[in-house]
């Protein structure tokens, strides 16, 4: 791991300034911002570990806490919500059993939402690993789970 | 110097000064709870607004972050300004709504009971502890956590903080005093961790914690034995 992170800083040449490109490429290698990596960061930085603690904590982005394999993200922005971004929420949270926020035991998903992604027009959006997929419904959200490896159980014959 | 009205009255600044400073100097009374000579100015509080008047237009500035400038013409308790301060007061009331200096302060605007429902945290977010871990005693030990209705001051992982020297600056400096330091049997316990003290080689008092005098020593190149003693038997 420190070597890693070392390589990660001397990318940016030890400059403080660069600490969230730092932390979001570290929280890319390891999937989360662990703690031991954090505090290495802030040895070879030399900024302070109560620094670098604000900063991960600021930012929604940075996760103290490993991450699912799968991320999947619903857009709860004012258009989406209108076109029933809430119902494609609570149908997620039930399949995988976690709140927004959360990652599920297993470390197979983890579920958030975002306010907007920029993509009202296609709406709801559901994102799952970084791809948006427009006009989603629950039975369109089956499927994009199923071919994540989820077992869903629904009522609906196949 | 610069000349500026303030209250009506006519008053004089050094430049840089801050509306805050330049008002205390006049003996111009501003209620505060983040401001601090030894600390970089900061605004967090919100408590010294006060309204200047700029080309007939007048504004709400923080009096501890706005600087004096030549003619400017500063109302410290108009309407407006009162109403403000009442407002904060009564957030601040929410997150705590015991404290004698809130409370003293309130009772000053006329304030008396908050319009909004307690949601009782203690610190009122003016980041004196913080500032002053990282300002003047140089460790930066504690610092805040999340943003927003989440924020709030917590050491690293809210675990024991490696980085402090358990110097009790933040208990001190704390205007509302929700940071809890004890003393017993030789060990100081501040952010939930012991740190043992230094007991004095003649008297056998204890007398400051050892990481503390540590830190001191190494910051000035001090022989090991410096803090062998305590001030009294030095």
């Amino acid at each position: 791991m420190e070597d890693k992170v070392r390589e990660i800083i001397s990318k940016y040449d030890s400059d403080k300034a660069f600490l969230v490109p730092i932390l979001q490429d570290v929280q890319k290698e390891f999937n989360h911002l662990p703690h031991k990596a954090l505090h290495r960061v802030s040895v070879f930085l030399d900024v302070p570990i109560s620094r670098i603690y604000e900063v991960a904590t600021f930012y929604k982005a940075f996760s103290l806490t490993p991450r699912g394999d799968h991320q999947l993200t619903v857009c709860i922005g004012t258009a989406c919500h209108v076109r029933g971004a809430q119902n494609l929420t609570d149908h997620i949270e039930r399949i995988l059993g976690i709140k927004p926020g959360e990652t599920s035991g297993d470390l197979k998903f983890s579920f958030d939402t975002v306010n907007c992604v920029g993509a009202c027009a296609l709406g709801p959006i559901l994102e799952a690993d970084g791809d948006y997929h427009g006009k989603m419904t629950i039975s369109k959200s089956n499927k994009l789970l199923k071919k994540l490896g989820k077992k869903v159980v629904t009522d609906e014959e196949d | 110097m610069v000349t500026l009205t303030m209250d009506g009255r006519k008053i004089e600044a050094p430049e840089g000064a801050t509306l805050l400073k330049a008002a205390n100097s006049a003996n111009i009374e501003i209620p505060q709870l983040c401001s601090n000579e030894e600390l970089e100015h900061y605004g967090a509080c919100r408590l010294c607004v006060v309204e200047i008047t700029h080309k007939n237009r007048t504004r709400i500035v923080a009096s501890c972050i706005y600087e004096v400038a030549e003619g400017l013409e500063v109302n410290t308790r108009s309407e407006r300004v009162l109403n403000v301060r009442k407002l904060v007061i009564e957030l601040l009331l929410a997150r705590n709504p015991r404290h004698p200096s809130l409370l003293k302060i309130a009772e000053d605007l006329g304030v008396k009971k908050s319009r909004f429902e307690a949601e009782i945290k203690g610190c009122i977010l003016c980041g004196q502890c913080i500032r002053t871990c990282r300002e003047v005693v140089g460790v930066s030990a504690i610092g805040y956590e999340g943003r927003g209705i989440n924020k709030r001051v917590a050491t690293p992982f809210e675990e024991s903080p490696p980085d402090c020297i358990a110097c009790g600056s933040c208990h001190f400096v704390c205007p509302v005093d929700v940071i809890p330091m004890k003393e017993k049997d030789g060990v100081r316990n501040i952010w939930k961790t012991d740190f043992p003290l230094q007991k004095c080689e003649s008297c056998g008092r204890y007398f400051a914690p050892v990481k503390q005098l540590e830190y001191f020593r190494e910051q000035y190149n001090l022989p090991p034995e410096q803090f062998s003693k305590c001030t009294h038997c030095r």
